[in-house]
């Protein structure tokens, strides 16, 4: 699904990616983990194509293409999936005009016919429903004014909503309390097909106890430094990030 | 990111016209004899040519005004031409395929249908075609509920009391330099009278008198609203409008009797100007209304067009009860300037009026909001309420708010609240992560931010304002 090899990132000339390699399968969760500043958030813009992240070396390979090239919204097409860590608010901007100007570019990139406004509104409704989200969020205006409960799970609805192929999921616990963190969990879950993939971006081994992963990674300064199975997180809790550094 | 936005806001204006001039135009230039002439080719009465003379003999006196936050070069009265002659229909473009397919493309996008398309672009039209019959439907319609809807020079000859009545009783001739010089020259514009107690049958637009007159570049319109009437109109329209004249200086006036109410909405488009700055109509215009006792006169304007845009649509509350609204989009990019505003003048007791001003900025644009709300000592109970807010995309341009408030009586609220905010990066990057291009993601944007004002515009026009934004922010990325 995902190959990524050697790669080196940069911001306003500051490097920040320093050769990183990740392999990942259909279905695969795999975390990333590490402390503040070694890249993480970095790693999530890159890989969805961000203005002013540039990579300066190495390959990512997406589903067999090379997806260096392409605009961030063509990757975003092609299946990829970031949900923020701070979803920004767009006043004026409904979500239901947004999820329908998102799902119909969408369906255009992919050659599927548009969903018409019946079939959207229901479909729309029917995932609000799955992370409990009230319908009236369809007409408010993108993030505004939403709780950062809210703020997530909407962004988990539009994972659902859009059926990426492969999601990475920057530091969704942040801010949640332990109900909101459940409900997202469940819906991050329940997009579990065995073909979907995932990064799980996080900071602390709690939401790896919701979302449990088949890898984990340790990055640091801009490499991974330390690979593993789910253990490795609660090694990691245990030992604190202090430990890595020794390694 | 910058670079991505210069991309945008240098779209060209897709509707980039050089024709030749019109044997039948006056020599550059203003004097008593040119305003003779003009009112002699009008064969106008005598009171109306001593009108014209009054106001320009007041004119000469005057200075043109520098208090905005324009700049540009001083315009040059001499190089001006006063008068030309209709247009010949042997020179205009026999059919659609002689048009620039560039502004027909424009139409396309803005979804209009042919034979408006025609009209628009000016085509030689000499068969009966769909929207002459319906515009005479409507004239039929208008009739029966007698409704006067003609152009202003028909009604000098036909009401000559309404308009010696009304003309210039809200915007006097010497009112300001521009109304002064569109007193003294006006070419032609519309005049509408709606009878006591009649509720206009349809939206008055000027597409369906389009046909029949070029107003030309000193517009002069007077709708006059009886006791306890209601009219809608529609002025302008969103697709970009064939124009040669650099100067256009308008004026708008509008009575509201008892209990009458008028609403008066506008789309304007016109040239602004190539990506330097060069050419582009100059359109200074002096809008304004009187609202007798409870009476509501309400502005919706979207304003996209022009390099330089000096237009300050108002309100004179003198009635009790009144009511004002002036619901404002304004948009500028490349080197497009904007000084546009709105004046609420509280003289009766309980008026009240609302004030809700957008201004978006992109390229290196300056969009200025100027109102003042003045509270007279006899506007007990007055109400105010202003909402002014700034949208910049990129880094070069520039948004400003000068808001002016007098307030005379001691219970007079007036409330003002103003806003600046940005087109963000975060704003662009989550709409392109989930799969919404840049272009698209701007324009949904800049609508959201208008949603308010448009929301006050008739239906059909809200959704051609919608597109003629994204038209207008479409650049050539993606």
């Amino acid at each position: 699904m995902l190959k990524i090899n050697n790669l080196h990132a940069k911001v306003e000339d500051k490097d920040i990616l320093k050769g990183l390699s990740l392999e990942i399968k259909p279905g695969e969760v795999h975390a990333i983990m590490g402390p503040n500043g070694s890249g993480k958030s970095t790693f999530g813009y890159v890989l969805s194509g961000r203005e002013g992240y540039e990579v300066t070396d190495g390959e990512i390979e997406f589903e067999g293409k090379n997806i260096l090239e392409l605009e961030a919204d063509e990757r975003a097409k092609e299946g990829l999936f970031l949900a923020f860590q701070y979803p920004v608010e767009i006043p004026g901007v409904s979500n239901m005009e947004f999820l329908k100007a998102s799902i119909d570019a969408t369906r255009e990139y992919q050659g599927k016919e548009p969903l018409d406004a019946v079939s959207f509104m229901k479909l729309a409704r029917e995932k609000c429903q799955q992370v409990n989200l009230d319908q009236n969020f369809l007409k408010r205006g993108v993030n505004e004014g939403f709780s950062g409960g809210e703020k997530k799970r909407n962004e988990i609805m539009q994972m659902m909503l859009l059926e990426p192929k492969l999601c990475i999921l920057d530091e969704t616990d942040s801010g949640l309390d332990i109900d909101a963190l459940q409900v997202v969990a469940d819906g991050v879950n329940a997009c579990r097909d065995g073909n979907r993939s995932f990064i799980v971006v996080t900071h602390y081994q709690r939401l790896l106890d919701y979302i449990v992963p088949d890898y984990v990674h340790v990055l640091s300064n801009g490499k991974i430094i330390k690979s593993g199975g789910k253990e490795l997180a609660l090694e990691l809790e245990e030992k604190g990030y202090s430990w890595i550094d020794k390694l | 990111m910058s670079e991505v936005i210069d991309q945008y806001v240098k779209t060209e204006y897709e509707a980039g016209f050089v024709t030749d001039i019109e044997s039948e135009t006056l020599p550059p230039g203003l004097n008593e004899e040119v305003i003779r002439f003009i009112s002699a080719k009008k064969n106008e009465p005598e009171w109306l040519l001593d009108w014209r003379l009054k106001a320009y003999r007041q004119f000469v006196e005057m200075e043109e005004p520098e208090w905005a936050h324009l700049n540009y070069p001083k315009i040059d009265l001499n190089e001006v031409s006063f008068y030309s002659a209709p247009k010949s229909i042997n020179d205009a473009p026999k059919s659609l395929d002689e048009v620039d397919p560039e502004l027909i493309e424009t139409y396309n996008k803005l979804g209009i249908p042919l034979h408006e398309q025609e009209v628009l672009a000016g085509v030689a039209v000499d068969v009966v075609f769909d929207s002459v019959s319906v515009a005479t439907t409507f004239k039929e319609k208008l009739a029966e509920a007698g409704v006067i809807f003609c152009p202003i020079s028909e009604a000098v000859h036909q009401y000559p009391e309404l308009i010696q009545k009304y003309l210039g009783s809200v915007v006097p001739q010497k009112d300001n330099y521009f109304a002064a010089l569109n007193s003294a020259v006006f070419s032609d514009g519309s005049f509408v009278y709606i009878p006591k107690g009649v509720r206009c049958p349809m939206e008055l637009s000027t597409y369906f008198r389009i046909n029949e007159a070029k107003t030309g570049q000193f517009e002069r319109t007077l709708i006059i609203a009886d006791e306890g009437s209601h009219v809608s109109y529609l002025e302008g329209c969103t697709a970009p409008m064939r124009d040669e004249n650099q100067l256009h200086a308008a004026v708008v006036e509008l009575v509201a009797l008892d209990k009458a109410n008028i609403k008066y909405s506008t789309v304007q488009n016109w040239y602004p100007g190539d990506e330097n700055g060069k050419g582009g109509i100059y359109n200074f215009v002096t809008k304004r209304g009187i609202c007798h006792d409870n009476a509501k006169i309400s502005w919706t304007q979207v304003e996209t067009g022009s390099a330089i845009t000096w237009k300050y649509p108002s309100v004179v509350l003198r009635g009790n009860n009144s009511v004002g609204e002036f619901y404002s989009v304004a948009l500028t990019r490349n080197y497009q300037q904007a000084d546009t505003g709105t004046k609420m003048i509280h003289l009766g007791k309980n008026t009240k009026s609302t004030i809700i001003s957008k201004g978006i900025s992109a390229g290196k644009s300056q969009n200025a909001y100027r109102g003042l709300v003045r509270m007279s000592p006899r506007a007990d109970g007055a109400r105010n309420y202003t909402q002014c807010d700034s949208l910049l995309i990129g880094d070069q341009c520039g948004a400003h708010t000068f808001p002016y408030i007098e307030s005379k009586h001691p219970n007079a609220i007036v409330e003002h609240e103003a806003t600046t905010s940005k087109v963000s990066d975060d704003q662009l990057f989550l709409c392109q992560q989930r799969g919404i291009d840049t272009e698209k993601a701007v324009s949904m944007i800049v609508n959201g931010f208008c949603k308010e004002v448009f929301k006050e515009l008739p239906m059909e026009f809200a959704v051609e304002a919608g597109k003629l934004l994204e038209v207008s922010l479409e650049g050539s990325v993606g």
